[in-house]
């Protein structure tokens, strides 16, 4: 991978999020390079969904600052970070299975004609767009509820860069997917990479995935970042340990309370 | 670089494309099932077929009785759709439908020229759907609960100021036949709201939206689309259907009654819910069509005018109405579920 030379597309400092009581994130720096695929790992509960939702504008944070391409901003809401190059496709994928593939596709971007939609123009781009970057799908036309997983991953992703995405946030996208249609994502994950223009941050239940996929690897637990190496730099042995140990740790604590 | 071929992915049985030529039956069958639309037609026919057959069903005198059953249904049901694929439900349309009028009627008696009249009344019914919507989305009572209460105080309101009493539909000439005291214009008036929302559900972004925040509420919201301000949009929409709907219904039959439309409304309330629903609008929300409500609420129509031909007492007539709605209801839930495992 590059030097560390290389600008970061987008930089978290210090960011914290409690809810009431509860402190989801303690204080958490994370970076990320241009053309770069971050993979994000942790345990159910370390709080890596909500760091997505914070660096996606869809919660505020309590505390911490964000800069993209080295300003600050503060995302005041989804749209917003859209407007900034963040697009995220979350684990549910925001995909409504009673519309079809464009209308999913061109979702709250619509393009219209007057007051109606302009189902044409949406047709055509969203086609080109899949043919693009080599999703095949029967139709265009067709339900979404009626594709399979990977297919149904595959517009969600395609949804994303199709609004020139600089930054993709990923939870989870291989979760709930057979190995050949995880291999199909990884494969459009490289292509997009290979474009040179977007960077990912991708969330990962996987350490295998991650250490085939990613070229940097960040390890969350209990709300803080403990680990962030190159993938050539670590192991599943290494990831494994630590993980082991945040049990073992956590085990002994909860014995010695008792 | 492997190619992202995703077509090679396995797909569930039902996407392959079928390798067998289907029988004729089982397609036109099949299109049944998926087109609510079609099969309710078909259902519409058989009904006008067998009433025309027993009774004196197909005449001058009837048709109209017919057209006026249907047209303040299919005007509320419109709205009503709207609220159901959005993923909610309004009870308080009836109250707010037999509310209106009244409105109008003080206004009018106060001196407010007629047009003017008619437009503050449907602008309190908005306030009243901005209400329901507000409260459902905001303070996040399920809108079941919310419209049940609007329902109660609404009624309560209406039965205050009317003092319990009808009262006849002032006149305003000619203009009365444009509102719908001549035959078959409330029915006119129900087919353009018809027509008028079919397009708005069909082709704009606010149809799309609606169906998104019912279909995969997160989901729509992860999106960016604005979910709270469509439901409280789609609340508005069926409450000045309502207050629409009770206006016209005034001028019809000539007295403006504080229990019209059976106790207040919830008659008017319950059938245009139970057309929309027999019309293939999903109880669940997601999906359901304008015309589709209209279909339903013409065979409720038939069906409640067939059985009076027929000589039905009134009550075994509601308990008639009530199994044929209790099972379309049951099967709207079922062909949902059917649809979203089997596809």
């Amino acid at each position: 991978m590059a030097e560390t030379t290389t600008p970061d597309v987008l930089r978290a400092e210090h960011i914290v999020k409690r809810y009431g009581p509860v402190t989801a994130l303690r204080d958490i720096t994370i970076h990320l390079q241009k053309g770069e695929i971050l993979g994000l790992i942790g345990d159910n509960g370390a709080g890596k969904s909500t760091l997505i939702k914070i660096l996606t504008g869809f919660i505020p944070p309590t505390g911490g600052t964000i800069f993209i391409n080295g300003e600050e901003v503060t995302l005041r809401s989804v749209t917003h970070a859209h407007l900034l190059g963040i697009e995220t496709v979350y684990q549910d994928l925001a995909l409504v299975n009673q519309l079809s593939v464009y209308h999913n596709m061109f979702l709250n971007r619509e393009q219209i004609r007057g007051p109606f939609l302009n189902n044409r123009k949406m047709r055509q781009q969203a086609r080109e767009q899949l043919d693009q970057i080599g999703v095949q799908i029967p139709s265009i036309e067709t339900e979404v509820g009626r594709l399979s997983g990977g297919q149904r991953q595959a517009i969600a992703i395609a949804r994303a860069v199709s609004t020139r995405a600089k930054i993709l946030l990923l939870d989870e996208p291989l979760a709930a997917m057979g190995a050949k249609e995880g291999a199909l994502i990884l494969g459009l994950l490289r292509k997009l990479q290979e474009s040179g223009e977007i960077s990912i941050i991708m969330i990962a239940h996987n350490y295998a995935q991650v250490l085939e996929s990613c070229d940097r690897v960040n390890l969350l637990q209990h709300g803080a970042i403990t680990l962030d190496k190159p993938v050539p730099e670590t192991s599943l042995e290494e990831l494994n340990e630590l993980v082991m140990r945040e049990y073992r740790l956590g085990s002994a604590h909860n014995s010695a309370s008792q | 670089m492997a190619e992202t071929v995703l077509s090679n992915a396995p797909l569930p049985e039902a996407e392959q494309p079928p390798e067998r030529p289907q029988h004729f039956w089982v397609k036109a069958g099949l299109f049944l099932i998926r087109r609510r639309e079609a099969s309710i037609i078909i259902i519409a026919i058989a009904l006008t077929v067998y009433f025309g057959l027993v009774t004196n069903f197909v005449t001058r005198e009837n048709l109209p009785i017919i057209s006026a059953y249907v047209a303040a249904d299919a005007i509320v049901a419109t709205g009503e759709v709207f609220v159901l694929i959005s993923g909610e439900i309004d009870l308080s349309v009836g109250a707010v439908a037999a509310f209106a009028p009244f409105i109008m009627y003080f206004l009018t008696q106060d001196g407010v020229p007629l047009l003017p009249s008619i437009i503050v009344a449907l602008l309190v019914c908005a306030g009243i759907g901005l209400l329901n919507g507000t409260v459902t989305v905001l303070l996040k009572v399920p809108s079941l609960i919310t419209t049940l209460g609007t329902q109660f105080l609404i009624s309560g309101i209406t039965l205050i100021i009317s003092s319990g009493e009808p009262i006849p539909t002032p006149s305003f000439g000619s203009v009365n036949n444009f509102l719908g005291a001549a035959n078959y214009v409330e029915f006119i008036w129900a087919i353009a709201v018809v027509i008028v929302f079919q397009i708005v559900l069909s082709f704009t972004r606010w149809g799309l939206h609606t169906v998104a925040a019912g279909g995969n509420l997160l989901g729509a919201s992860e999106a960016g689309v604005a979910v709270n301000r469509i439901k409280i949009a789609n609340f508005v929409l069926v409450s000045v259907l309502g207050g629409l709907a009770g206006m016209l219904e005034v001028f019809r039959v000539g007295s403006i009654d504080p229990l019209a439309n059976g106790d207040g409304g919830t008659y008017l309330m319950f059938a245009a819910v139970a057309g929309a629903v027999i019309g293939g609008t999903s109880l669940v929300g997601g999906s359901g069509t304008v015309v589709g409500a209209l279909l339903g609420c013409l065979t409720l129509s038939l069906v409640q005018d067939g059985l009076i031909l027929l000589g039905v007492n009134a009550n075994t007539f509601d308990v008639v109405l009530g199994i044929a709605i209790l099972l379309a209801m049951i099967a709207n839930i079922a062909i949902t579920r059917w649809r979203e495992s089997g596809k």
